[in-house]
């Protein structure tokens, strides 16, 4: 069995630093709760180490602009 | 003065309804089933008593003294003879007799045990309610297997529910009595870890000593045509338990027997089960006499007839009109042909003014008998008054500015048309009246698509706004030509169909008409720009026709449906056809570039002339389909079934192969499922070479083929069924195999994998099937019929919860895509950006607007 993660069809996580989150959320304006959510057991992120609170990047490959980045905040299931 | 404060909800705490809270809140205690006395009035202490609330008009209440209306109705109270269990808490109740001692009533935790929860329960508890309650069940599910008292160190047993109301506990039954006094004993302290708070629920109100018997406001009595009371389903529920109480209370008084008293408080339990619950599986539902189910107070709240779907979110209007549709071509696109009965009993309200009191009066001299009349005035003074022969002379004395009349609906009137199910925002449009004779609503062909609509028999609704406001945003928003373009696409979900798409076709691809006729022509359709005449001809052809419809500034190129090129320059169609694929529905290239350059107006007139000219070319040159559009010739007889007789030996010959393991197997697959593929592969591809064989050979005469060729109705692969081979039938994509062992049908060896045997029809409609290929064409018949009818319920459903789901989202300023809650969903729409309702197809075509501004 091959590590989830390396998939091609799983797009890349990235957990962001306290700066990164707050750049975030300053750029949306928003709170963390209004943020897209994970679980804390996704498959995705289990090797990165994550607690609740923390926010993933998420850098898809788009059809129509290439590249996208998405947020989510972890949440504990 | 009226005053409002505004204030906000802090919080709100739901609990139990203790006995005492039933009596303090009752202003009647119930002792008999009685409901009125000889003379007919309600008895006192009875289901009906005067105290619970008046019914009647007339009458006043005797709790509050308020009129019907004014009085809201006040409960009452039964005393039960015995404890009753209560439906709707038999989950919490066996809950808390899993988690308690069976003789102490203490919870089945040490104290260490306890000390270890209270700490895991307060923190779930700063955290949320809802951590609060999963902690909660996390513990009960431990607390259940618990086997000794770890205070009394009584034995414990497992308990049970035994559907639908006992509790079973050793393989005996717990009496409810028992019940009541452990969960009297349970400590205060002991209920924290079961999910209670003691000041709002207790364990104990689970168990129902006393019965709320609900104010007869709720549950009022109709008196019927012949004098006769019918009272209502909670009464005749209520008067069963009130009886049974009765007779309970008088048995145990006189001592009886255990089993009667026991069979007496079973029957109670039935009752004030059904009583909260009629649709508890396992209890056969309480009936009328007649049979049917007794509606009580879950089935009053629960489902689509319940009182959220049905009174709550089911909204009713007046002002609307429903009846069957029906096409007409002439009308516009954005009219509603209505019948005058309609127009005469839907009406608009209209302010006299100095400037329209002459006909206004008019109107009402009508009366609302004679069109276009008036049916109520509504006078200076806020009176409102009904038209009649009597009345109508003395408002039009009356009538000055300031007066409102209702008057009858006239052409040209706003009114918003809608056919269910509104799937989308063009399934109501705001239409112009047009009162036109007939029975039915009339449109314009044109708009089937938006609405989904056709004519076997559907009905529309029609409704008439009745404020200013509300005519100016429905013909603003509402309006057909804003609709053009569907939301989903981008694309213009209008455009032409069926014989409009035929009759251009033929116009542009090979009509010639003289000079006057074609004139003619254009003037009966409404074209009367004499100067787009000029330049014609002697002989006049269909592409210049065509041409005098469209905007003399027009440029445009695109591909017709078989991939030739269209152009059109400076309002002149230079070559190409006009066919679906630039005039059609769900995207013609030719509307949608009208659109973009001219607007919306522009190209509703525009596609109501192209429609009408079809129309009027088919009509004009006659157009019909026969049987003998299907008629093949001798030589193309012979070569359709050269081809069929060599597929179907090429199959035997793949066949063979295969038996004798020459055949090698595509990736992945089993030599068997290659077999297969190659075969359906190359029978399918007879099917289509015979196909274009039809089309190639054809005239240009025959109708079936136009109508394929243009778009306008049906294909080639349809005429080629008729005229040549239906072709291998398939279920679920593989050659039929079902049946017996190893063969379809027993008049085939076993393993006879040839095209007959597999569902293969040689034959076409038209010279018939034999019996076996009926047979399996039947097969795929009802495979598909059992598909669609199955299909369309649970679609429509998923739509539904898909719709409500969404539908608040919206696209705030900084462009992410967010819920009510302002929760984002999206952070940039699409990825893109792309509002697809201004795009074509989703996407923007760069190089398309670098043309346009730079030019060619």
């Amino acid at each position: 069995m091959g590590k989830e993660q390396e998939h091609i069809l799983v797009p890349k996580h990235t957990k962001l630093d306290e700066k990164e989150i707050q750049e975030v959320l300053e750029k949306y304006n928003v709170a963390l709760r209004q943020l897209p959510k994970i679980l804390k057991s996704d498959p995705a992120i289990k090797e990165l180490n994550v607690n609740p609170g923390d926010v993933i990047k998420i850098t898809r490959i788009s059809p129509t602009t290439g590249k996208s980045d998405f947020f989510r905040v972890v949440l504990n299931d | 003065m009226v005053q409002y404060y505004e204030k906000k909800i802090g919080k709100i705490v739901f609990g139990m309804l203790s006995s005492k809270m039933v009596k303090k809140m009752a202003s009647a205690k119930i002792v008999t089933p009685e409901l009125y006395d000889k003379e007919g009035y309600p008895v006192d202490g009875g289901l009906m008593d005067i105290r619970l609330g008046v019914i009647d008009p007339g009458l006043r209440c005797k709790t509050c003294g308020g009129k019907l209306k004014e009085c809201i109705g006040h409960f009452g109270y039964i005393e039960l003879a015995r404890p009753i269990v209560h439906i709707n808490y038999m989950d919490v109740t066996v809950k808390v007799l899993q988690s308690t001692c069976r003789e102490c009533s203490r919870i089945l935790a040490d104290d260490k045990q306890i000390q270890k929860y209270k700490a895991r329960l307060e923190k779930l508890e700063g955290e949320s309610l809802e951590h609060y309650r999963i902690g909660v069940k996390a513990i009960a599910n431990i607390l259940k297997n618990v086997k000794k008292c770890p205070h009394c160190k009584a034995k414990q047993y497992t308990v049970k529910i035994e559907k639908p109301t006992n509790f079973i506990e050793d393989n005996k039954r717990i009496n409810t009595i028992e019940i009541l006094t452990r969960f009297e004993k349970i400590t205060e302290e002991d209920m924290y870890f079961l999910g209670f708070k003691p000041e709002y629920a207790r364990p104990e109100w689970c168990i129902l000593t006393v019965l709320p018997i609900p104010p007869v406001t709720i549950r009022p009595s109709i008196t019927l045509e012949s004098g006769e009371r019918a009272e209502d389903d909670l009464t005749h529920k209520l008067g069963d338990i009130v009886r049974i109480n009765q007779r309970l209370f008088e048995n145990i008084n006189a001592g009886a027997p255990e089993i009667i008293v026991e069979d007496l408080w079973d029957l109670l339990q039935y009752h004030i089960t059904t009583f909260f619950n009629n649709e508890v599986s396992q209890m056969p539902p309480a009936r009328h006499r007649s049979g049917q189910p007794l509606k009580t107070l879950s089935e009053r709240i629960k489902s689509k007839e319940g009182r959220f779907r049905h009174n709550l979110a089911g909204k009713r209007v007046n002002f609307a009109a429903r009846t069957v549709i029906s096409p007409d071509p002439k009308i516009e696109i954005n009219e509603v042909g209505i019948p005058k009965e309609v127009a005469m009993e839907l009406t608009i309200p209209e302010r006299v003014t100095e400037w329209n009191i002459k006909k206004l009066k008019e109107y009402v001299s009508n009366g609302p008998t004679k069109y276009p009349g008036a049916n109520y005035v509504r006078m200076g003074d806020g009176k409102k008054k009904k038209i009649s022969k009597e009345t109508h002379e003395q408002i039009i004395e009356e009538l000055s500015p300031g007066c409102v009349v209702e008057r009858h609906l006239i052409d040209g009137d706003i009114s918003i048309f809608n056919r269910q199910p509104t799937l989308h925002r063009m399934s109501i449009m705001c239409h112009k009246i047009r009162v036109l004779p007939g029975k039915s609503f009339r449109l314009n062909p044109t708009i089937c698509a938006p609405y989904n609509a056709d004519f076997d028999g559907d009905e529309m609704n029609l409704h008439i706004p009745q404020t200013e406001e509300a005519k100016s945003e429905a013909d603003i928003l509402m309006n057909v030509p804003t609709q053009i373009i569907s939301p989903k696409h981008g694309l213009n979900i209008m455009g032409c169909i069926e014989d409009s798409v035929s009759g251009n076709y033929l116009l542009t691809k090979v009509m010639e008409f003289p000079k006057e006729e074609a004139i003619s022509l254009l003037v009966s359709i409404g074209i009367d720009e004499w100067e787009k005449f000029k330049n014609f001809k002697k002989t006049v052809t269909g592409k210049e026709i065509f041409s005098a419809l469209l905007p003399k500034d027009f440029d445009f190129v695109g591909k017709s449906k078989n991939g030739e090129k269209v152009v059109i320059k400076d309002g002149q169609l230079v070559s190409g056809v006009i066919d679906v694929s630039t005039i059609g529905e769900g995207g013609g290239s030719l509307l949608r570039d009208i659109y973009r350059l001219y607007g919306a107006d522009k190209t509703v007139s525009l596609l109501g002339k192209i429609f009408t000219l079809g129309i009027a070319v088919l009509t004009k040159r006659g157009f019909t389909t026969t049987t003998s559009d299907s008629d093949l010739s001798e030589d193309l007889t012979k070569e359709v079934k050269i081809s069929i007789n060599e597929a179907e030996e090429e199959v035997e010959k793949l066949i063979a192969k295969c038996r004798k393991g020459q055949l090698s197997s595509y990736p992945g697959k089993t030599i068997e499922e290659t077999l297969e593929l190659m075969i359906l592969q190359k029978l399918n591809e007879t099917r289509n070479k015979v196909g274009s064989m039809i089309a190639h050979s054809s005239n240009e005469v025959n109708s079936t083929l136009i109508m394929a060729r243009s778009g306008a109705k049906g294909n080639i692969l349809n005429l080629a069924q008729t005229a040549a081979l239906v072709g291998q039938q398939a279920l679920r994509g593989k050659r039929i195999d079902k049946g017996y062992k190893d063969r379809t049908l027993p008049l085939f060896k076993e393993g006879d994998m040839g095209p007959a045997a597999r569902g293969f029809v040689r034959h076409s409609y038209k010279k018939g099937l034999n019996p076996i290929e009926f047979f399996f064409h039947a097969m795929t018949g009802r495979d598909s019929l059992m598909d669609t009818a199955l299909r369309t319920p649970k679609s429509g459903y998923l739509y539904r919860r898909l719709a409500n789901a969404l539908q608040d989202l919206k696209i705030e300023y900084d462009f992410t895509t967010r819920d009510a809650n302002q929760s984002i969903i999206q952070f940039r729409y699409g990825d893109d950006n792309i509002d697809v309702s201004k795009s074509e197809h989703g996407t923007i075509d760069v190089n398309k607007i670098i043309d346009e501004v730079v030019g060619e």
